[in-house]
């Protein structure tokens, strides 16, 4: 038998090592919903989900169903899926447009798109009782706060802590990375949301990302089997899209990855270096290069095009791939089950064939057909078993533990494949978990 | 219809030559006579049979098979949302040329694409096959047809129904695929895992 920690916290983590029970606990996993999901700040969508003053979007902060619209004063605001009257859902569909109003199904309460109640129907019915109909009891419920940066809109249920550009920190090159690639600035989302669930605890997808251990291991039949058609196409005297060299660089073996770098943040954010070979000297990239000349001046363009980034994550909801415009937004369903929604962006005013590019990824590798993904999820689930079991108690993350760089509020990993960024979304884990914002 | 397009003037047009042809397979079909097209009186039959072949591909796990069943220049599309009505520059589930498909045959087949360690099959019924055109001078068709697959992986088993639309091209060895559509139900739906093969 292992030992049995039970709830207390203090016993799961240590620096270097973590109980099982932090992955397959369901006690363990209701706190998290209370002390990290509820305050955080959750990545609700982007602006340009909802353009039209009614627009909505449902989605999931926490464990909570969330509503996203956009209100008449072009602001985006996002409210709690719950009609204050008897509590049903507001909206049981993904997106659509509220029209003249938020309209409860149940007994015609409605509502604002600011959450404010419009009306209620006979309302002569509450004469002389204890609702008072305009009251704020009579309200949807809001999020506590709701900021944008760059166009993604994120909403935290708690009234204090961080604002999101303190929270985010450095990590917000994510976005930064993402929209100054941009010859406008700014991305559109590309109306397609990919959704897959993955048998196993949220974390283990989180560790997972920025491993750059794992994908000469885990996706090596992947890597060969897109190297070996792409080495065919080309003695054909053809070229292989890139998409090709996106599913063949996951066979580069880890010697390779060892040359990349982790730089961890506060708060469990991180991102990996490791420039995905997006600039090639092909006519599509040489054209982009030339409307982002014009567009930033020579040396800005350089700077842009020169941002060294695969991954960052923004610990504990959102995994981003700046360079290839693409997110996965992470949604806990349970302990042992984890909803990701993966969205594509176009970058405003770039030609369509870097658009396209992109897109062969986002196809290739996340959607629900990914021949990548496909032996993750099977990782993720053995993974999740694997810490149920009673065989030992602990997770190692001793890869490269006590050699990482410590400077200001930044932790760099001294190889790539360092276990730095799982030590360092730990950090963040025991923190919020005892209390800290 | 051979594709989903928002109702215009066209599409109008075009949903209405389907129908008239499609009638016409139909009435020659009851009669029993010789269709008016280069592909004979079996010509139905003779399409259902490639359908089952094709799920037998599948279900057999006989990927080249699958693969060699499409022209040269032949593609495998699941759209990612019914309205679309082509794979070209929108997400899809699937938009495989040959060479595509040759990547995922070789990852099936790897000795270490992990997740093929654990058994599963699948099992394929089609039905509901209707030829929608055939191209009197060609002999190309476009087929409509109905398929249910159950999966069993991993001690789970999971559902995938929806429509095929084959365009067909006559060739010398007979009919390959041109462009296959796969329009599950439940497409847009969240997926518990993933979907490693064809469907």
């Amino acid at each position: 038998m292992g030992v049995d920690i039970g709830l207390d916290l203090h016993k799961a983590v240590e620096p270097d090592r973590v109980h099982r029970s932090v992955y397959s606990d369901p006690g363990i996993f209701e706190l998290e919903m209370e002390r990290i999901f509820n305050k955080v700040w959750t990545y609700v969508g982007h602006e340009s989900q909802v353009p039209t003053v009614g627009d909505y979007w449902t989605v999931q902060i926490g464990r909570q169903p969330m509503i996203m619209v956009r209100h008449s004063d072009r602001s985006v605001r996002v409210l709690y899926n719950r009609c204050p009257h008897r509590g049903a859902m507001l909206y049981g569909d993904r997106c659509g447009n509220v029209g003249k109003g938020i309209i409860c199904s149940y007994h015609s309460w409605q509502f604002d798109t600011d959450g404010s109640c419009k009306a209620i129907p006979l309302d002569k019915g509450y004469q002389g009782t204890r609702l008072t109909p305009g009251d704020a009891n009579c309200n949807v419920k809001t999020a506590a706060r709701v900021h944008s940066y760059r166009g993604f809109v994120f909403a935290s249920l708690a009234a204090d802590g961080p604002s999101l550009l303190e929270w985010l920190g450095p990590a917000k090159v994510a976005f930064d990375d993402m929209c100054d690639r941009a010859p406008e600035g700014e991305v559109e989302v590309v109306p397609t949301c990919f959704r897959v669930i993955q048998q196993s605890n949220w974390k283990i997808f989180l560790e997972n990302q920025l491993d750059a251990l794992h994908p000469a291991v885990t996706h090596e039949s992947t890597g060969r089997a897109a190297g070996e058609v792409e080495e065919a196409i080309q003695k054909k005297g053809g070229s292989a899209p890139l998409s090709y060299h996106f599913l063949s660089a996951f066979a580069t073996p880890i010697s390779k990855w060892d040359a990349f770098q982790t730089i961890g943040y506060r708060h469990g954010h991180c991102i990996l270096t490791g420039y995905m070979g997006l600039r090639p000297r092909d006519p599509d990239t040489v054209a982009y290069e030339k409307v982002m000349e014009k567009a930033y001046g020579k040396k800005r363009m350089e700077e842009i095009l020169g941002v060294n980034i695969h991954h960052v994550l923004l610990y504990p909801g959102l995994s981003v791939q700046s360079p290839l415009q693409q997110l996965r937004a992470v949604r806990p369903l349970g302990v042992d089950k984890t909803l990701t929604e993966i969205w594509h962006f176009r970058l405003k005013g770039a030609p369509e064939a870097i658009y396209r590019r992109a897109l062969g990824y986002y196809n290739l590798v996340n959607s629900p057909s990914t021949m990548v993904n496909a032996d993750d999820l099977w990782n993720f689930w053995k993974i999740h078993k694997g810490l149920e079991s009673q065989g030992g108690d602990w997770v190692s993350f001793h890869r490269n533990a006590g050699q990482d760089l410590e400077d200001n509020d930044a932790t760099t990993s001294v190889i790539g494949t360092s276990e730095q960024p799982m030590r360092n979304q730990f950090k963040a884990w025991t923190q919020y978990m005892n209390g800290a914002n | 219809m051979a594709e989903k397009t928002k109702p215009n003037a066209k599409s109008v047009a075009r949903k209405s030559a389907a129908k008239k042809s499609t009638a016409a397979a139909t009435r020659a079909a009851a009669k029993g006579t010789k269709p008016s097209g280069p592909n004979g009186r079996d010509t139905l039959r003779d399409v259902e049979q490639l359908l089952y072949r094709q799920a037998e591909c599948l279900d057999g796990k006989r990927w080249q098979d699958f693969i060699e069943l499409f022209t040269e220049d032949g593609t495998y599309w699941m759209p990612a949302e019914p309205e679309q009505t082509t794979g070209d520059g929108v997400p899809s589930i699937f938009w495989e040329d040959r060479n595509l498909m040759t990547v995922r045959l070789k990852r099936l087949t790897h000795p270490r694409a992990w997740s093929q360690k654990t058994a599963w099959g699948t099992n394929h019924v089609i039905g509901n096959v209707t030829i929608e055109k055939e191209d009197a001078r060609t002999g190309d068709l476009v087929v409509r047809s109905r398929f249910h697959m159950m999966e069993f992986r991993n001690d789970t088993t999971r559902h995938f129904a929806g429509s095929y639309i084959h365009h067909l091209k006559k060739t010398k060895a007979g009919h390959r695929i041109k462009l296959q559509r796969v329009d599950m139900v439940n497409a847009e739906g969240p997926y518990e895992y993933v979907l490693q093969a064809w469907v």
